[in-house]
């Protein structure tokens, strides 16, 4: 039995030569707008990661309003220089101290002391005895064991107890230079509203300030913005890439090895290749999580350093570099082994086979057959990993990054902060000094990031050529 | 007697015999230990998350119930319903999506099947950019651009300075790359035979994009989609800076829907938002605040498990499809 089809004539499938022209025009323009309409969607991509630079940009250089409690240049031509030739860097160690001696409270002295002495042979704000007697205490204060301050450091306490700099206001790059004049009226509206009470207008100095400059990039953290630095968070970083890198590229690449060369298909290798793609989407504050209840907590004795050092560490529980490197270790394996495997697996067959004809085993046909040609795609596959794993911030606040530490790491059981989240605490301060800070730090980032990158590229580069 | 004979007789010559080697055994025992350490990983997520998710509902002023269905967030007085972080991290995400989808489809379909080698060559590394910027700093750039654009263009005394929208806005630009870097790989995939076939039967570039190469590629470009969708819900930096740090409370029925309920312009703190915010600084464990964390983030775990393995099944019935 046949189903009878419609009669359709040829007119009913294929329109008109009417229809058909008359569409024409309509039809290219609608094709027209399309294409326009994806290009603009795509310029806006663009527009974003430019206004996104810009805004970095703009915050981290600019006008601001100062206010300094002793000149610069007076102390300068008080200590007998020549205020036109010499700067307040110009000056002698000595002279430094001397000014610290003459403009500093005894107690807050006496502390900075107890941080880190001046000289290594006499002391400036302690007694001999009351020193001797501290450093024999229980818990002797940093300056005991510490080295004596150096020249840099000495300057920065200068700048800031000394000369005590005051950014009452800050302007951004682009209106500073567009428009210097309207920065001064504004601070001057400022001052008439009675906003700034503790200064008069005839204080106030307009300076140019790039808050991006290397006395920033050198400078330990602070809570003054005007000389604070991010020193302390760079280091912090490289000490967590560092750790991190060497729990997750062996790791990583051994499992992607075993996935590849070495596991037949059961169901729990399956398992593992299936846990991998989910743990590549686990969302980092999750490791956060899991670096908080199991490295910070369960494992504290060995995070804190308490067990190899019986008890002495620098930090007193499990929030150190190691947590935090470890966890960012964790997040960045399946990424690692993803990676790895690409590389691995774009390997020819060939290779292989050639090596087991030889009579070589397994390993040691991977060991020098397949890794040696794999190794670019591994390489920057990792270090891509591990660029993303730098800036991250939500798990190292999860394991508790300590947001305010002027001190530099000393090793992996020290307590730590990092760019990342230096760019966080600074951003969530509500003074506009704080916000340049931020932006400065985040360009300091963007730059590790992009040296990391270049790196990768150079690597694949040098490698590819000597496997070829 | 042949060879083969003997051979079968008597069992390979001992020089041909598999000799033990340990160091091989060894390194292969190592290797099998990393590939197992994912597992480890996943155990040990689930295990702490659900260990603390365990101890928070064992207090006596939460209950299961409560945590489902009650709609308001407030540690303080006891009260812990999810609802209000729920619907912060969602109104974050649909706006995130409304900007994105567009975004990264268009430059998807525009790099896939519109652009010459050099136009390709100028946008791919841009996006590689956005891709590669940390997200912090997009919340610097939320908090710094976004939202004193959004106030100055819409009216300070309509806008918060943290709300809902600038967040949003920023986190679909984050996720853009994700979207259309995805989708163009589902649409080069598609074989050009169907291309030609529709260019032969006189479509224009427009009909042959939408009708026949994004229809063809359509499970693999939703799988890109759910992706990023479970990226925007996981998403904490930009969040935490721009959202603010107020759960959204409401009585349903009673609270106006789109005035307050679901205003975008004013704040409301997303499920990683309150993770991020109540861990920042010291938090004392085996305190209801510790605990809470670990069951929002076991909430988290699984949407973004669910959305993962949704997008998995798309792509594999793409892959069906053309491979």
């Amino acid at each position: 039995m046949s189903v009878q089809a419609p009669e359709r004539r040829r007119a009913d499938f294929f329109p008109t030569e009417e229809e058909y022209t008359g569409h024409l025009g309509w039809r290219s323009r609608k094709a027209t707008w399309f294409q326009g309409f994806c290009m603009a969607m795509l310029t806006i991509a663009v527009i974003a990661l430019v206004t996104l630079l810009y805004t970095i940009i703009n915050d981290s250089f600019g006008l601001v309003a100062i206010v300094n409690q002793n000149q610069p240049e007076d102390i300068v031509a008080d200590l007998g220089y020549d205020p036109e030739t010499t700067g307040l860097n110009g000056i002698t160690f000595d002279e430094m101290v001397g000014l610290l001696e003459a403009n500093v409270s005894s107690g807050v002295g006496r502390r900075l002391e107890r941080e880190q002495r001046f000289y290594e042979n006499r002391l400036v704000f302690e007694s001999d005895q009351v020193w001797a007697e501290i450093c024999a205490s229980e818990e002797p204060p940093s300056g005991c064991t510490a080295a004596p301050r150096d020249q840099a450091n000495v300057f920065a306490l200068v700048q800031e107890r000394v000369v005590q700099p005051d950014v009452i206001a800050s302007n951004q790059l682009v209106h500073s230079l567009l428009d210097p004049g309207g920065f001064e009226d504004e601070v001057a509206s400022g001052f008439e509203a009675g906003r700034f009470q503790e200064y008069t207008f005839e204080q106030v100095e307009f300076e140019w300030r790039a808050w991006f400059s290397p006395t920033f990039l050198l400078s330990p953290a602070s809570a003054t913005p005007e000389i604070a630095g991010i020193r302390t968070a760079i280091l912090g970083s490289m000490w967590l890439v560092i750790i991190t890198v060497l729990f997750a590229v062996p790791v990583g690449v051994g499992a992607a090895i075993y996935l590849v060369e070495f596991a037949r298909p059961s169901r729990f290798n399956n398992l593992i290749q299936t846990n991998i793609n989910n743990l590549a989407g686990v969302p980092s504050i999750i490791y956060g999580m899991l670096g908080l209840a199991i490295l910070v907590r369960v494992l504290e004795p060995i995070t804190s350093g308490d067990i190899f050092t019986g008890g002495t560490s620098p930090s007193d529980n499990g929030r150190t570099i190691l947590s935090a490197g470890m966890t960012l270790g964790l997040l960045t394996l399946p990424v690692v082994i993803i990676s790895s495997q690409e590389a691995l697996k774009a390997v020819p067959d060939s290779l292989r086979q050639a090596g087991m004809a030889l009579g070589a085993t397994k390993w040691q046909t991977v060991r020098s057959q397949i890794l040696p040609v794999a190794m670019p795609g591994v390489l920057t596959g990792t270090i891509l990993a591990v660029a993303r794993a730098v800036g991250e911030t939500a798990p190292l606040i999860l394991v508790g990054a300590a947001s305010f530490i002027t001190v530099d790491p000393s090793g992996p059981f020290s307590k730590f902060t990092a760019l990342p989240i230096q760019i966080f605490q600074w951003t969530s301060f509500p003074q506009e000094e704080f916000r340049n800070l931020a932006a400065a730090a985040s360009i300091a980032l963007l730059l590790l990031l992009l040296t990391l990158n270049a790196a990768a590229v150079i690597l694949r580069n040098r490698f590819s050529r000597r496997v070829e | 007697m042949t060879a083969d004979d003997r051979i079968r007789a008597e069992g390979p010559p001992s020089s041909l015999q598999k000799s033990p080697r340990p160091g091989e055994t060894a390194i292969r025992g190592f290797l099998f230990i990393c590939g197992a350490i994912s597992i480890a990983i996943t155990v040990g997520i689930l295990y702490e998350l659900g260990k603390e998710s365990f101890l928070f509902f064992q207090d006596e002023s939460v209950s299961v119930v409560d945590f489902l269905t009650d709609t308001f967030w407030q540690p303080q007085v006891g009260r812990f319903g999810i609802w209000p972080l729920v619907l912060g991290t969602l109104m974050i995400t649909i706006i995130a999506m409304l900007v994105a989808v567009p975004i990264g489809l268009a430059s998807a379909i525009y790099l896939s099947e519109y652009a010459s080698r050099r136009v390709r060559g100028f946008f791919k590394p841009v996006l590689e950019v956005l891709v590669g910027i940390p997200t912090v700093v997009y919340g610097f750039f939320a908090l710094t651009f976004m939202t004193p654009l959004l106030r100055s263009a819409l009216g300070a005394n309509v806008v918060g300075f943290f709300n809902v929208l600038s967040a949003g806005i920023v986190v679909g630009i984050l996720i853009v790359p994700l979207i259309s870097s995805l989708a163009e790989d589902a649409l080069s995939a598609v074989p050009d035979s169907l291309r030609q076939a529709a260019y032969a039967l006189g479509a224009s570039k427009l009909e042959v994009s939408t009708r026949v190469v994004v229809p063809a590629a359509l499970s693999g470009i939703a799988a890109g989609i759910v992706i990023a969708m479970s990226r925007a819900v996981g998403e904490t930096m930009v969040v935490t800076l721009a959202a603010g740090a107020s759960p959204r409370n409401f009585i349903p029925g009673e609270d106006p829907f789109f005035g307050y309920i679901l205003n975008p312009f004013q704040s409301a703190q997303a499920m990683t938002g309150y993770i991020a915010i109540t861990a920042n600084g010291d938090l004392s464990y085996n305190t209801i605040d510790y605990n809470s964390i670990f069951s929002i983030g076991l909430t988290l775990f699984f949407m973004t498990l669910g959305l993962n393995s949704l997008s998995r099944r798309l792509v594999n019935r793409f892959r069906q499809a053309y491979q």
